[in-house]
């Protein structure tokens, strides 16, 4: 019987009690070790790497975290924002990765979707998961995090959608951390040919002490599948948050990928979305608010691997006190994809003078007949703006509020879900403070 | 019948204001009365838009001596002086920009129907109820229908690529919708052709009548068209040297400012050092 973990670190023995506690087939658990090997071999990413120049991990102490154990007694899971109002086909609970509670329409299931805690549904429906399970998306050896989850992941979703079938309504997943915990959990979305889908899925929790996510999103879009993903981090304020995230769309396919980053001490997320058949087409939002001390590190990648793909990223963030968000952006354009158009963009609002944001394009081209552009902006709330609002009876906070809420409207136009785009704004809204 | 109600009056009285070390107004003395059109005119750089200002309390201009007190129906004295400019406009006063900001994002009819909550509802605390959506629209709409203008307007966000004349007939709308005590309508001619100004003048004569006291900040005559002034002030190096009747504004509009400069001299001279001192200023960073 697992027991609640009572030693911190990751060691052989946690390990092994880890292993000897899951079940699982042994393709999965030969995975698994060979990720632990990897984990062990590499050290914390170091400021000399590209990606984690500007993430500050002095105060990350990974050995006062353990592989996930039992839940306490009583944990109940944080309130989630995404769901509200909404007509939902399903949806998935887990805290501290740990599966709590999930529910698919009996229909959809009928028509061969599989919907809920990926743990559970591992041991179930190996069949249409190993495949995708088996491709490995993230590299295990990307960093230390990477190896650490795929190792120990644990709790998270999965949502599969049999070639042609429709999910007309969305799914929602929410994944918890209690004040101290950690959250190994993965989600994996497969679409495959024709099949369409709306996932929202936000993580929250974990205010306080130190709580560690380490993550990854897996995500294959199937020739002609469209999906769309909501993806909103509104972690507590203890929480460290390192993830990995791809995406691969086949011909045709159209990925609609909607970020949020709202919550976490301090954040390292890899965003990866590979347009591997032609003709595919990925928009990929950001929205991001940060506060107090919080740091943000996007790094994204959207690779054409095949001809006439289009690509478009628009990350808007505003930041607030002394936070920092670093967006590192690549658009990489194989030899052979031809007629490529890709396009990125970020534009951040300074709301305090001590915040800092940086914003790193980067194009890599090999095809020669491509169309690709990006751009960055950094401005500030304008005093004039202000002033002029004031002077039509709004307070100085309604002013800024509203700017803010302006700035935001260009990627809250591009999100088609009004759920989402209420949620996002209303967030917004109540984080902003007054400032002279 | 003794009416117990007063006249609502804005009075301005001695006001210095300050802009860093330049000082630009050096004692401006007005009272203008609710129901009341009075007409303000002056060379550039004279302080007229300082004026607007200094009245809605924007921060970059300091106050250094003198009081605006608003008399209220009750006859109740209000120091404008210690409000917040959301105050300001909450107790009935409005400044139509002659550059009005923009705030991309924003719809000029969200925008206004938190404005107007605010200003008609002056206790509403942050994160109350706005205006019912459904009376606001309709509002708003047979606005925008008086004052000619095409509804697409509410939709497009607050002077975000709004041509000159958009922005002032804008500028005309809030007021309308604001239904202010006291608009002071800073050079809304300005950069319009004379049909727009026509079209301009003819609104706030709509929109004003007799409910508002309306300063009109001009250089020409043709705002004043179909709102003939009560009366005309004239500013000159950060003071009101003269004020008249209308028969002042086209005076001044005929023959410019010569008179005013000869007539009197420290003003002038004034003028002439607070241009010199503007001349200055780039230079200096």
């Amino acid at each position: 019987m697992p027991s609640i973990a009572t030693s911190t670190g990751f060691t052989q023995d946690s390990f092994d009690a880890f292993l000897a506690a899951r079940d699982e087939p042994s393709w999965l658990l030969e995975q698994r070790r060979e990720s632990w090997a990897e984990f062990q071999r590499l050290g914390l990413p170091s400021r000399s790497e590209e990606e984690w120049m500007r993430t500050d991990l002095r105060l990350f102490h990974l050995d006062r975290f353990a592989l996930p154990g039992e839940l306490p007694a009583g944990t109940v899971a944080p309130p989630a924002l995404l769901s509200h109002g909404v007509d939902l086909a399903g949806h998935d609970v887990s805290i501290n990765s740990r599966p709590v509670t999930s529910a698919l329409d009996p229909s959809l299931a009928a028509q061969g979707v599989v919907f809920g805690s990926l743990d559970r549904l591992i041991a179930q429906r190996a069949d249409v998961l190993r495949p995708y399970l088996s491709r490995r998306l993230i590299n295990p050896s990307a960093d230390k995090f990477a190896a650490l989850h795929a190792a120990a992941w644990s709790g998270g979703s999965v949502l599969y959608v049999p070639r042609g079938v429709v999910v007309d309504r969305p799914l929602h997943v929410l994944s918890g951390l209690s004040a101290g915990g950690i959250d190994l959990g993965k989600t994996l979305i497969i679409l495959e040919e024709g099949a369409e889908a709306t996932l929202l899925s936000e993580t929250a929790g974990g205010e306080g002490d130190p709580a560690l996510h380490c993550g990854a999103i897996e995500i294959f879009v199937g020739p002609g599948a469209k999906l769309r993903y909501v993806n909103l981090q509104n972690w507590g304020s203890g929480v460290w948050h390192f993830a990995h995230q791809k995406a691969l769309v086949d011909r045709d396919g159209r990925l609609q990928w909607t970020i949020g980053a709202l919550g976490s001490r301090l954040a390292q997320v890899n965003q990866h979305v590979a347009l591997t058949g032609i003709g595919a087409e990925a928009q990929v939002n950001g929205v991001m608010f940060t506060e107090g001390k919080q740091q943000l590190t996007y790094n994204t990648l959207q690779h054409h691997q095949a001809e006439r793909c289009r690509s478009d990223l628009l990350y808007k963030g505003a930041l607030q006190d002394r936070s920092r968000v670093v967006w590192r952006g690549m658009i990489k354009v194989d030899k052979g994809a031809q007629k490529t158009d890709g396009y990125q963009r970020n534009d951040n609002l300074m709301l305090s003078e001590h915040a800092r944001a940086d914003s790193i394009p980067g194009l890599e081209i090999e095809a020669d007949d491509v169309r690709c552009t990006h751009g960055a902006t950094a401005g500030r709330v304008d005093d004039e703006q202000i002033f002029y609002a004031r002077c039509r009876g709004l307070t100085r906070k309604e002013a800024i509020r509203m700017i803010v809420a302006g700035f935001f409207q260009q990627v809250f136009d591009r999100i088609t879900i009004d759920s989402v785009r209420d949620a996002l704004g209303d967030a917004i809204g109540r984080r902003i403070r007054e400032y002279d | 019948m003794i009416s117990s109600t007063q006249r609502e009056t804005l009075r301005i009285n001695d006001l210095h204001v300050s802009v860093g070390d330049r000082e630009i107004l050096r004692g401006v003395n007005l009272t203008f009365h609710r129901g009341e059109t009075h007409a303000l005119m002056g060379p550039n750089g004279s302080g007229k838009s300082t004026l607007g200002y200094a009245i809605m309390g924007h921060p970059g201009y300091d106050v250094t001596r003198g009081s605006i007190e608003l008399v209220t129906a009750e006859g109740q004295s209000l120091n404008v002086l210690e409000m917040e400019p959301n105050e300001r406009a909450r107790v009935g006063i409005f400044l139509a920009f002659q550059r009005p900001m923009s705030i991309p994002g924003v719809k000029m009819a969200d925008f206004l129907r938190h404005a107007t909550t605010n200003v008609r509802r002056p206790d509403r605390k942050e994160g109350e109820e706005l205006l019912p959506m459904r009376d606001f629209r309709k509002e708003l709409k047979a606005k925008m229908e008086q004052l000619r203008m095409d509804p697409e307007f509410a939709r497009r966000y607050v002077n975000d690529g709004f041509s000159g004349g958009e922005m002032k007939r804008a500028e005309i709308l809030q007021m309308a919708m604001l239904r202010p005590k006291f608009a002071i309508l800073d050079e809304t001619d300005s950069g319009l052709d004379v049909d727009a100004v026509r079209l301009a003048s003819q609104s706030i004569a709509e929109i004003g009548g007799a409910e508002m006291g309306i300063l009109i900040i001009t250089h020409h005559d043709k705002l004043l068209e179909h709102n003939r002034p009560d009366f005309t002030h004239v500013m000159l190096g950060g003071r009101i040297v003269e004020t008249g009747g209308p028969e002042l504004a086209e005076e001044l509009h005929r023959s410019g400012y010569d008179r005013i400069r000869s007539q009197y001299p420290d003003a002038a001279a004034d003028e002439a050092a607070m241009r010199q001192e503007k001349h200055v200023e780039p230079a200096a960073g």
